[in-house]
């Protein structure tokens, strides 16, 4: 088992959660996240450009058995990246996870997921 | 060639600003009280237009809350450019073309009327400011049934238009003086502020827009939950005190009959709530923020046209009736599967379409028998029922005619619909590069 987490643009969100759902990848977890990268976020206050310090990103974590770790992490990419790569586009980590246990049942391990 | 274009447009400002000389003002004076309460009303129709931005932004999803609420904002901006430019010569200048709309050169930029004083005691400029505050909700009401799908620019173009060829010239049949509408049958179509102009116009155009763009993307199969239900309330709460402006500053008085369309104003919203409340608690067991936000604006819409023409029990009965037909018009919309997102046509269509009609059946009976005597003896419900339907069909018609003729010529030009990645990111992101929530995260 691993927790594939992956830190994606806001307005690709979408785009990833419906290519995911496709690819028959429907349990995740999404959060609003802030955070340096290598992206300067441009955007425009009172018509001046400005360059925050803490870019917003969106965050999700997804546990998945081992076959689909890389169905999970090609679907992400093809998904949330702008045109052919922007720096901005964000990252994915992949760790190792431990357990996993479905509250309601008590169930452990990869049929938990 | 680009000289040449400017220089002929500035021979026409010329030609159409040439006109001030024999242009007095009138023998009225202005009366204190009246101006003090039109111009209290102007600023309160005006505070309708950021209630209606929170009011819609908060029912769209949170990728498309300043989208949304950009809508009712541009509509300040255009038609606030668009209303004192030629919207208010369009609209209340004597008749041309066949009394299709009105112009009045000295109107135009409104320096015609910099001296003017009306018979109503008010200077003629509370007047335009009072009307263009009309002007300005009318376009931003249709946004709510295209949003979270549409192209900014495309949206700016599209009010514009419809700003000039379907509001000034069904404001001018309903509330000019020589108006077709204003003078049909002894006493007139009876609008009092806005159940044709405002309500019905825009509407019919959403339900037209709805149709001929499409549904989101998603929709029915995907819930699309309210951002923010709070915010709905609060722009509900203003668009309701805002009616007072708009109902009550339509008599142009300081009377007894500004009196009588503030209290019928007040009963109408309660009644309606109240009726839209009750039917969720029997139909579903409870009752919800939004349901009682929406009787409220049925109650609103429905007493609009009525305001000047129904004593108090008629109020209860609009609202009631307001609320009880546009809860099943927007149950039938699901059953149709059209996506008019924010309930544009449902409420102010349906409701606008209910006042219109039904305040037939409860006009005061002075009313009737001044229009009697008008008519030269009799006139029946069923007679001003006829004129109300007339009233009702023409707008509905023209309305969507001219309407479906605009969408389609903006959507062949600058482009309305917009593209279905820039729909998935949210129109915030894609068209106006912000974000509606940001301060939800530490930035």
């Amino acid at each position: 088992m691993k927790l594939i987490t992956a830190i994606i643009p806001p307005d690709r969100l979408d785009h990833v959660r419906e290519a995911l759902i496709q690819a028959d990848i429907t349990r995740i977890t999404v959060s609003r996240v802030t955070g340096h990268g290598r992206q300067e976020d441009i955007e425009y206050y009172r018509g001046q450009k400005i360059a925050p310090n803490l870019i917003p990103k969106v965050r999700l974590d997804i546990a998945v058995n081992e076959e689909f770790v890389d169905t999970t992490i090609d679907t992400i990419i093809a998904a949330a990246r702008h045109g052919g790569g922007t720096i901005g586009d964000g990252k994915i980590f992949v760790t190792p996870l431990e357990q996993c246990i479905r509250i309601r049942t008590n169930e452990r391990g990869g049929s938990a997921i | 060639m680009g000289k040449r274009l400017r220089a002929s447009l500035l021979a026409v400002l010329a030609v159409m600003m040439a006109h001030n000389s024999g242009w007095a003002a009138g023998t009225a004076t202005t009366d204190t009280g009246t101006t003090s309460w039109m111009l209290t009303s102007t600023a309160l129709v005006l505070l309708m237009v950021p209630g209606l931005a929170m009011f819609y932004g908060g029912l769209v999803r949170t990728k498309n809350v300043l989208g949304t609420m950009m809508h009712s904002f541009a509509a300040m901006v255009i038609i606030g450019v668009i209303w004192p430019t030629v919207g208010y010569a369009l609209s209340f200048g004597p008749n041309i073309l066949g009394g299709l709309v009105g112009w009045d050169s000295n109107y135009f930029m409104l320096q015609g009327i910099d001296e003017a004083i009306m018979e109503s005691h008010i200077p003629e400029y509370v007047f335009a400011m009072f009307q263009g505050k009309f002007a300005i909700i009318t376009p931003a009401l249709i946004a709510g049934a295209f949003a979270e799908r549409v192209n900014f620019k495309g949206y700016l173009l599209f009010i514009a238009l419809w700003s000039i060829v379907v509001y000034t010239p069904i404001c001018h049949w309903v509330w000019a003086a020589d108006g077709f509408l204003f003078n049909l049958g002894p006493k007139g179509a009876i609008d009092f502020a806005g159940g044709t102009v405002v309500h019905i116009s825009s509407g019919v155009t959403a339900l037209v827009a709805a149709l001929y763009l499409g549904a989101r993307r998603g929709y029915p199969r995907n819930v699309m939950h309210p951002s923010n239900l709070v915010m709905t309330l609060m722009g509900a709460g203003l668009l309701w005190v805002g009616w007072f402006g708009f109902n009550a500053g339509s008599a142009i008085a300081s009377d007894l009959a500004t009196a009588r369309a503030l209290t019928v104003t007040q009963m109408a919203a309660a009644a309606g709530a109240f009726t839209w409340m009750i039917i969720e608690i029997v139909h579903h067991g409870k009752a919800t923020s939004l349901g009682v936000a929406s009787g409220i604006l049925a109650g609103l819409v429905a007493i609009t046209p009525a305001a000047g023409v129904v004593p108090p029990y008629g109020a209860f009965a609009l609202g009631a009736i307001a609320a009880l037909i546009c809860y099943l018009a927007i149950l039938l919309k699901s059953r149709l599967g059209y996506d008019d997102s924010l309930d544009a046509f449902g409420i102010h269509g349906v409701g606008g379409i209910v006042g219109a009609l039904f305040l037939t059946f409860f006009i005061r009976p002075s009313w009737m028998a001044e229009a009697a005597e008008a008519a030269g003896g009799v006139w029946t419900v069923w007679q001003q029922l006829g004129v109300q339907l007339t009233a009702v069909g023409v707008t509905v018609v023209f309305a969507a005619a001219v309407s479906l003729v605009l969408l389609v010529i903006v959507e062949k030009t600058v482009g309305l619909r917009i593209g279905e990645s820039d729909e998935m990111s949210g129109l915030d992101h894609s068209m106006h590069g912000e974000q509606g929530y940001g301060l939800i995260n530490p930035n």
